[in-house]
């Protein structure tokens, strides 16, 4: 099916899985310490990557760090499998590590993400790992970073509610879609990384391991399994997630998260449903959208 | 007036370099006192707000503070996140600038209602109503609401800034020239504004001026200050009409005449 998946081999001129032992044990430590402090930003000493920052720098080194030669790994980029990045990190790994690469959910031990977790639901022993551009909540609010600690040791996060506040107050509804803040286990302001508004439920009670990291930022951060992750929101204005009048146009789906796709000049549009593993699987299962079946 | 002060400073210094800053400052304010501090630039006035505000740490000395939960209290002995609560809830700060003390990228009800979410409230319809009624409060039309502060003139720019302090109901201000950059006929309304609300919500406050006509209009008292110092202290009237300081003589004559 994906013909540079079966065709890189591992390159023994690198390092299991790039970066040097004690880098990987650095970041490993830092990842045990975000785990234990759920939501909290840890620093950790980010390395130059064969990729420029913004393309996942961050999701990278946290992936070599823990990635063993057992695992299985799944990189989503939009939700998608096949897009440009995707299938490069893919294939970086296959090339350092020689670790098998799949496009299923529930095969992969190790899902590397950008915008996405996947419809397919997660289970015990999986581990997300999210590509984070600004790791910090209160940056909007706060430039300055003694600030933004010191804001987070005392818990103070009223003042990220003047966000929502304004959202309500300019559009009648809270217009925030992706990157919508969570707290943690309680404590910490999370941002989620830019994942739709539409997965943050799916974050709450999670039975995998969810890392974050920023490369550019250099920090880390977790939810561990089954952790309490609030969305914010009013009291008279609850949160809630994005809904559409329209199914999946193939594989007719209500449930998942639709893309919407122009189609030409004239502005024809269709929506999919922006997991393509989820949908394509769905399709092999006999269900069918709307130009599925027209197809038909 | 109440027995009991509000704020007890004894002694204090604070200086930024061990020359330049304020030295051994003490005062009494009692609730619903307004307090004006003159002099002239690079006296000491505005270091002496920020070291009682806690801002900037005095060297020595000590301020005390009659606080809600806790009785009366020195500052020093509070944690850093009991004095941050304590400037949040019970304090409020209007600057020169309203552009430092406003949050220019949010609406003006943003602006009001943030230090309510600030202490947990999370009902939109609410912190919408509050808001509505300071910005009434305020002469400021409701409907201005959803408007952005840059979008407003200087006088209606500070008169948002301090309705963003007093909506938690504080018990003491801090104004660090608070008219000096409005043209005068917009600085006339608004020191009536404040004279109002400080009688109406009995407020204390520290006004920092260099302006005597603010300190004649507002203040109950008055400290004259001038190389780091009080050189003088007691009732306005007394200081604006009979100065004793050979300084504080040049400052009441430098006031032009009508």
């Amino acid at each position: 099916m994906n013909l540079s998946q079966a065709t890189v081999a591992r390159d023994d001129h690198y390092n299991f899985a790039y970066l040097d032992e004690s880098t990987k044990r650095m970041l490993r430590r830092a990842l045990l310490k975000a785990v234990a402090i759920p939501g909290y930003q840890v620093p950790f000493g980010s390395r130059e990557m064969p990729l420029p920052y913004g393309w996942g720098t961050g999701g990278i080194q946290v992936t070599a760090a823990i990635i063993g030669a057992g695992d299985v790994l799944k990189v989503i980029d939009q939700g998608s499998d096949d897009t440009t990045n995707a299938i490069n990190i893919r294939r970086f790994f296959a090339r350092v590590t020689g670790v098998r690469t799949t496009e299923s959910t529930r095969e992969a031990t190790i899902v590397q993400t950008r915008h996405r977790i996947p419809e397919t639901p997660l289970r015990e022993g999986q581990v997300m790992v999210y590509q984070v551009p600004i790791p910090e909540p209160l940056r909007w609010l706060e430039p300055s970073e003694t600030e933004t600690r010191t804001m987070h040791a005392l818990a103070e996060y009223g003042g990220m509610h003047v966000k929502l506040y304004e959202d309500i107050a300019q559009h009648g509804h809270i217009a925030t879609t992706y990157d919508y803040p969570v707290i943690v286990n309680g404590r910490y302001m999370m941002r989620p990384s830019p994942i739709p508004k539409f997965d943050n439920p799916k974050l709450d009670g999670n039975p995998a391991l969810m890392l974050f990291g920023a490369g550019r930022e250099k920090r880390v951060y977790a939810v561990p399994p089954y952790t309490r992750v609030k969305s914010l929101d009013f009291e008279d204005h609850p949160f809630r997630v994005e809904q559409w009048d329209h199914c999946c146009e193939l594989c007719g789906s209500r449930q998942s998260y639709l893309d919407e796709i122009i189609l030409d000049d004239q502005g024809t549009r269709r929506f999919v449903c922006s997991d393509t593993e989820y949908c394509t699987d769905r399709q092999a299962a006999g269900y069918a959208g709307p130009a599925a079946q027209e197809a038909a | 007036m109440n027995s009991q002060p509000l704020l007890s400073v004894r002694d204090m210094t604070c200086t930024w370099d061990g020359v330049h800053g304020c030295r051994d400052i003490s005062f009494d304010l009692h609730p619903g006192e307004v307090l004006c501090v003159v002099g002239e630039s690079g006296s000491g006035k505005s270091t002496l707000l920020q070291a009682v505000s806690w801002q900037a740490r005095p060297e020595s000395g000590s301020v005390w503070y009659d606080t809600r939960d806790r009785g009366f209290v020195d500052l020093a002995s509070l944690s850093a996140a009991h004095l941050r609560l304590l400037a949040r809830t019970d304090w409020g700060f209007v600057r020169q600038n309203a552009r430092d003390g406003l949050r220019m990228q949010v609406s003006a009800g943003a602006n009001i209602a943030e230090r309510l979410m600030a202490v947990g409230q999370r009902h939109y319809g609410d912190l919408r109503r509050v808001a509505g009624s300071w910005l009434h409060k305020m002469e400021i039309d409701a409907g201005r609401l959803d408007d952005a502060p840059a979008a407003f003139s200087g006088g209606m720019q500070q008169r948002l800034q301090i309705a963003r302090n007093l909506v938690t109901h504080p018990r003491m201000v801090f104004m660090d020239e608070p008219t000096a950059s409005l043209d005068v006929s917009v600085q006339a309304r608004l020191l009536d504004l404040l004279r109002q609300l400080v009688a109406d919500l009995k407020l204390a406050a520290i006004v920092v001026t260099h302006d005597l006509a603010v300190a004649r209009l507002l203040a109950h008292r008055t400290l004259v200050m001038r190389g780091g110092r009080v050189v003088e202290s007691g009732l306005t009237d007394q200081i604006l009409d009979d100065p004793q300081h050979p300084y504080t003589q040049l400052l009441v004559s430098s006031i032009l005449q009508s």
